[in-house]
């Protein structure tokens, strides 16, 4: 059985260079372990909230939303990675990404990975 | 003196184009506009001892195109010393090394790609405002601040929101493409838009800052018009403006509000009509109308009475029927209903009111109730009027608005207390 892990914490923008550094040596070390144990798929640190758009789906109209917008109610229930050109093109994929079943309710939120930092 | 204020003029009007074109060669706003408020910097400290050149909007050009290629060689430099600094250059965009030397010095105006990604609807309304007023604009944040009432570092801290958010989500530096190109417009006409009405509101005391604001929104949509001259949406945003704008003088008097029904037409700017008036006619022979020429030909339909009875009414409540069917908004089904009255009789402007009121939608939204209890005093019916009036004065938070709401509210109380001492007086 697959499982994701779903990383929560309290953004910090002013973390100092040291603690970045240690956090990152630990997700580091679990990584390894899991990879050397084959139990390992993917693992990608994301940008902060600032970063992040919201596309949301309000009676077949589509509205984009500056920041993290789920509501209390919406539940994680699934992700993509895309290797998109630009912000713009993320925007039509998630566009095109069905949110809900109850006429459509709900909204993707796209959140940049930190590019090579991993790799 | 005159060299300071021939820079200060060639900044004003130069620096939206210097830091556009440098935002596109170096992928960095902050960049850009350091460069340029270096290039101005220099021409302050240049230009008073070797004259002003022939061309000064070339030599703050080059000047900033200058002083770009200075600080990215300093950070090449610094750089190259410091590998550690990797994690900060990653997230740059990948165009941070900038062909320099390559780039033509006047390539076609790069500020349609910098409206476009400063509007861009990823960013919050706020963060849009400050960051087109900031770079195209060419105000300080200071300024800006100062101009929405708010403090330095809120200011600060929106625009740097907005530049990380460019810089980290990748938003491009591009016009869009025709199949969305509609819809960024609309945003970037909201944002000019938004940015002349927080100029227009009248605020007691800081009438000069905020007129700056009116005029830095005509700036803006001059430019916009200048390089989209066939979206007719353009020109309609630019005509209403001009169209508003040319009854600033008339508003006020004395810090107090003016209705336009009262307002002395002689303080009307017609410069602004007549050029108003002249580019919603351009606007018109693009055939497609859309929001903005509607409201700017009611506008003009106000701008060409001579005096408030001949208003073409009829007219006016025609074009608020298609401005609904563009735009279904109770608002505007409200300013019909107002000029209903006007031109059907106030009973029925009322009635049609009354209807608008039964959805509960404007309820908490001042201008219906200012709007009710203006048709309620023209009906000679004080009482329901000063009650109207008190829900709008709950509801209005500008002051010259309140202090005129006040005004109205005390005249149809003396009428109302006169006519019940002249009913008391019957009885005895």
């Amino acid at each position: 059985m697959r499982y994701m892990f779903l990383v929560y914490s309290v953004e910090s923008p002013d973390i100092d260079p040291a603690t970045l550094q240690s956090v990152g040596e630990k997700h580091r070390e679990v990584m390894n372990e899991a990879a050397q144990r084959g139990v390992f798929e993917s693992a990608e640190p994301l940008k902060p909230t600032t970063t992040a758009t919201t596309v949301r789906s309000n009676n077949g109209q589509q509205q984009l939303l500056d920041g993290p917008f789920a509501e209390t109610k919406e539940q994680l229930a699934g992700y993509y990675i895309l290797n998109c050109k630009d912000l713009d093109d993320a925007i039509e994929w998630a566009k095109k990404i069905p949110t809900g079943c109850k006429g459509g309710e709900g909204c993707i939120e796209i959140r940049p990975l930190h590019e090579g930092l991993t790799h | 003196m005159e060299a300071r204020l021939a820079a200060e003029t060639v900044f004003r009007e130069e620096s939206g184009k210097i830091i556009a074109s440098l935002i596109r060669i170096s992928g960095s706003f902050d960049r850009a506009e350091d460069a340029t408020q270096e290039a101005f910097a220099a021409a302050l400290t240049t230009w008073p001892k070797s004259g002003i050149p022939s061309n000064p909007a070339a030599w703050m050009m080059t000047a900033a195109h200058r002083k770009l290629i200075d600080q990215v060689r300093r950070d090449r430099t610094v750089r190259d010393k410091e590998d550690a600094v990797r994690y900060e250059i990653e997230a740059f965009a990948p165009s941070s090394e900038p062909n320099l030397e390559d780039e033509p010095m006047h390539l076609p105006d790069d500020r349609l790609r910098l409206i476009f990604t400063c509007c861009h609807p990823a960013l919050n309304r706020e963060g849009q405002v400050a960051l087109t007023l900031r770079t195209l604009g060419g105000l300080t944040t200071p300024e800006i601040a100062k101009a929405f009432l708010l403090p330095e570092p809120t200011l600060a801290q929106r625009l740097v929101r907005a530049k990380r958010k460019i810089q980290e989500a990748h938003i491009p530096y591009e016009v869009p493409p025709p199949e969305s190109l509609p819809e960024r417009l609309v945003s970037v006409q909201a944002v000019i838009y938004l940015i002349f009405n927080e100029g227009y509101v009248a605020a007691s005391g800081e009438m000069l800052i905020r007129t700056d604001l009116c005029a830095e929104a005509i700036r803006l949509a001059r430019v916009l018009r200048e390089l989209m001259p066939k979206e007719p949406e353009n020109l309609g945003l630019l005509a209403l403006m001009l169209l508003h704008d040319s009854r600033r003088a008339a508003r006020t008097r004395e810090g107090k509000l003016v209705t336009l029904e009262e307002q002395d037409r002689s303080l009307w700017d017609q410069n602004e009509i007549a050029e108003g008036i002249a580019i919603l006619d351009d606007a018109w022979k693009l055939r497609q109308i859309g929001p903005y020429q509607l409201q700017a030909a009611i506008s003009a339909l106000h701008s060409t009475a001579k005096k408030s009875a001949e208003t073409d009414w009829p007219q006016i409540v025609a074009i608020y029927g298609k401005l609904f069917e563009l735009n279904p908004s109770p608002v505007v089904a409200l300013n019909q209903a107002v000029a209903i009255a006007m031109s059907s009789g106030f009973a029925e402007g009322l009635r049609r009111i009354d209807l608008l009121g039964e959805s509960g939608e404007l309820t908490n939204y001042y201008l219906f109730h200012a709007a009710r209890a203006d048709i309620l005093r023209r009906l000679q019916r004080p009482a329901e009027a000063a009650e109207s009036y008190r829900s709008a004065l709950e509801l209005a938070t500008n002051e010259i608005e309140r202090a005129f709401l006040r005004d109205r509210l005390k005249g149809m109380e003396n009428l109302t207390s006169r006519r019940n001492h002249g009913a008391d007086g019957d009885n005895f």
